[in-house]
């Protein structure tokens, strides 16, 4: 039961750093563009899915609560601060869809709102999975960093990096979502944002390893870790060619391949904890009636559903969009 | 512990479910209605319902919007300050949001999409479906937020295991007394809202002399469906007195202001409650009435405040006066909603200015009577977090510094307020304009069916009276 709902867990975090990944990093991107025409269509590729895919941040959080209720206290009181500015950015990020196009005069406001909020909202993110492999301060057992105790140089690094990240999603499905001159600038920032990634990548590992961050024992002990790493760097082969070939739909395929494999390596390099050296899996399962409510009705049952819904969603909006063609 | 850590702690979850629970209460309502009207379209084909349902759906849209944003928040709140609770009750109330997110957030988050953007890429079956879907989405999430802080109120089924509220009985958490009225009060209470909204949009239209079809739909369905509701709910929110009677007298006692056991006891209708003296002021009381309405009987001893130790008193003033205004604004409803109904039955309304205006400026009623309803159920739950079991105070994070949740709590009412006052301005310029919309400087697609192409046509006269947005 305990595996089962970390499975789930894991999943539902992986769904959400891929489907969300891709809207924030389209949020980002849609701060550099340059005229109202390139900002509705960018907008436009991901208005219907973006509700279905922040609640995915929603499952993992009540998964956590519910299946690991220790782990979700110590987590989200200990990452206070970030995660309510997460989740101020995530609001901002959030109206933006609807009040855009209610908005006349002030529709600029909106736009900043969307691409700052889908900014803050990553940064914060990478920042707070940065400081959980650096570690946080804990004295018996409970957190005792202080408000500002995640915020580390290693922190924000992070946070960059999964900015970087998410926008090279985002790119990828602006290539894949649209035409014209938007799926021209997305290509071109592709390659830079890549390469961005790759260089962040290098920098988080010299850092881990200079300062020998006790996460670098798990790829000592389990040398089957380095499986990740490889296919991820297959993957990123392909899309370097899929990008020469100006091919539409591979690129997306293979970034997120990446961000599987990245997310991979990370969580297995957790294993057993649930946050590093403080408390484990299994110190954190809730009781096994607790587990066993869950499973039986909406593990077992409502999660293929949801799914279906996802296949749903992106089946009733597949294809790429004109600009704003059936919105109201 | 931090005593000004705790207080903001308790202002910051108040401001932000107060804000949140406007949204919600509006769009549960507003999203059956929409399933009515699209199913009424299919069937009649009369053009009418597609105009109201266009119409109402984009109120929906920024509405649900706001609804979705600050409902995130919630989820995420218990952990970062009350962390002892969310570790205490998380085996009870982490499953319990994590049914909600599964079987409504997402039913409803993904069928949003199609509702909004999919109307000419899903056949019309589906669509109505779709719009269903959203409509079952959010009476499920206010069922599963009933039974969280029902638990909250009642505490049933479970056992203290290593420091936790572990379940030992689901059917006994899913399916008690309070539990099965309160859903249905505030189901009943989010149907209201969205009745006397659309009412109050169809009064406003008349009294503009505008949209005469629309309006006259709207007030009809909105009022005949008030004036059924209120008497239930009425009868409904008695039955969750008597659970509060039952289950937490504190809380009974406080809302009666009654300080001392009565037998039998009398009924204090309005006054002003002081602690310090622990007695009312100004009090106009009805003798053994608050013995028929505590116990149906005329003779019952009914228990006061000073019965239970000061520390384990709640305040008096807020759900004293919160009590009073809720079921204040019950009645006017009532008034109008019964009025109302009588008056478009004998075909006068439109005649009738005066019922009109009330009508019109009623809107704001059941949202005041949500509001204050909460507060009496959640102040009079004080100084409790789980009734009876764990204590506010203990609930909070025990590192929590005042300096950081002094910070959240300005950002929430800096963002929030900024939010609000835009959306709250988008839905009275959409309301304004009405069914024809805004005119853009954007082209618009085609709308075949605006109410230009409509049988009953209102005269030219009355269209042009509509303003042009800014």
């Amino acid at each position: 039961m305990v595996m089962f709902w970390v499975a789930l867990l894991a999943i539902s975090i992986l769904i959400y750093l891929l489907l969300d990944g891709f809207d924030l990093g389209v949020g980002m991107l849609f701060g550099l563009a340059k005229n109202e025409k390139d900002r509705a269509e960018m907008l436009h590729t991901v208005a219907p899915v973006w509700d279905g895919n922040e609640t995915w941040l929603v499952v993992a959080g009540v998964i956590l609560w519910g299946a690991f209720s220790a782990a979700y206290a110590i987590l989200l009181s200990a990452f206070y601060i970030p995660v309510i500015v997460m989740l101020l950015g995530l609001i901002l990020r959030g109206v933006a869809f609807e009040f855009r196009n209610k908005a006349l005069a002030s529709r600029w406001v909106w736009d900043v709102a969307f691409s700052g909020g889908s900014l803050v909202a990553s940064f914060m993110q990478g920042a707070m999975v940065g400081a959980l492999v650096e570690g946080l301060e804990f004295t018996n057992g409970e957190y005792s960093g202080g408000a500002l105790g995640w915020l580390t140089g290693f922190a924000v690094l992070c946070g960059i990096g999964l900015c970087l990240g998410y926008a090279l999603l985002g790119a990828c499905w602006l290539v894949r979502k649209s035409e014209g001159a938007v799926r021209a600038t997305a290509r071109r920032q592709i390659p830079v944002l890549a390469i961005a990634v790759l260089v962040f990548l290098i920098v988080v590992f010299a850092h881990a390893l200079t300062e020998n961050l006790p996460i670098l024992q798990r790829w000592t002990d389990r040398p089957y870790l380095f499986a990740f790493p490889a296919i991820g760097a297959a993957a990123a082969l392909v899309l370097a060619t899929s990008i020469l070939r100006h091919d539409d739909y591979w690129p997306f395929h293979m970034v997120a391949t990446i961000f599987v494999t990245a997310f991979g390596t990370l969580a297995l390099s957790f294993w057993p904890y649930m946050i590093p050296s403080v408390i484990t899996i299994e110190e954190a399962a809730a009781p096994h009636s607790s587990l066993a409510f869950m499973f039986w009705g909406e593990g077992l049952f409502v999660f293929p559903l949801m799914l279906l819904y996802i296949v749903i969603g992106y089946r009733v909006f597949r294809g790429k969009v004109g600009p704003m063609t059936d919105h109201y | 512990m931090d005593a000004t850590a705790l207080l903001l702690s308790r202002l910051q979850f108040a401001f932000t479910i107060s804000f949140h629970i406007i949204f919600p209460s509006f769009t549960i309502g507003l999203a059956a209605w929409l399933t009515v009207l699209e199913a009424m379209h299919m069937r009649t084909g009369k053009p009418v319902y597609r105009t109201l349902f266009e119409f109402w759906l984009k109120i929906f849209g920024v509405a649900f919007g706001m609804g979705v944003v600050s409902g995130v928040v919630m989820g995420f709140q218990f952990g970062t300050n009350w962390s002892v609770l969310a570790k205490m009750s998380g085996p009870i109330q982490g499953p319990l949001l994590s049914y909600e997110t599964f079987t409504a957030f997402m039913l409803e988050a993904s069928f949003f999409g199609i509702l909004i953007f999919g109307r000419n890429r899903v056949p019309p079956w589906f669509y109505l479906f779709s719009t269903a879907m959203v409509a079952l989405g959010t009476t499920l999430s206010a069922f599963w937020i009933m039974v969280n802080n029902s638990w909250m109120q009642a505490p049933v089924g479970y056992v203290l295991e290593k420091g936790q509220f572990a379940p030992d009985d689901w059917v006994a958490i899913l399916f008690n007394r309070v539990v099965w009225v309160r859903f249905p009060h505030m189901l009943i209470a989010s149907y209201l809202t969205g009745a006397f909204c659309v009412a109050a949009t169809g009064a406003w239209y008349l009294l503009r002399r505008t949209y005469y079809v629309e309006a006259r739909v709207m007030l009809r369905m909105g009022l005949s469906l008030a004036a059924v509701l209120l008497p239930i709910q009425l009868f409904i929110g008695h039955l969750v007195g008597d659970y509060v009677h039952d289950y937490q007298p504190a809380k009974f006692a406080a809302i009666e202001a009654r300080w001392h056991d009565e037998q039998p006891a009398s009924e204090v209708l309005i006054a002003v409650p002081d602690s310090s003296t622990e007695s009312n002021k100004y009090a106009i009381s009805i003798p053994v009435l608050g013995s028929i309405i505590g116990s149906m009987s005329l003779t019952s001893k009914e228990v006061g405040l000073t019965t239970f130790p000061p520390q384990d008193r709640p305040p008096v003033i807020i759900p004293f006066f919160t009590f009073r205004i809720m079921v204040g604004c019950g009645l006017v409803m009532l008034g109008l909603a019964w009025l109302g109904t009588y008056v478009s039955l004998k075909h006068r309304l439109e005649r009738n200015r005066m019922l009109l205006w009330g009508i019109f400026l009623s809107f704001p009623l059941p949202w005041i009577a949500i509001l204050t309803g909460w507060y009496t159920a959640e102040v009079g739950r004080q100084p409790w977090a789980v009734y009876g079991v764990l204590r506010t105070a203990d609930a909070m994070t025990p590192f929590l510094t005042a300096s950081a949740a002094l910070t959240t709590l300005i950002l929430f009412v800096l963002v929030y307020a900024f939010i609000f006052s835009f959306g709250t301005y988008y839905i009275y310029r959409l309301l304004r304009a009405g069914p024809a919309g805004i005119p853009t400087t954007e082209p618009r697609e085609a709308a075949p069916n605006r109410p230009m192409s409509m049988a009953d046509q209102p005269p030219v006269g009355a269209r042009s009276y509509i303003s042009a947005g800014e």
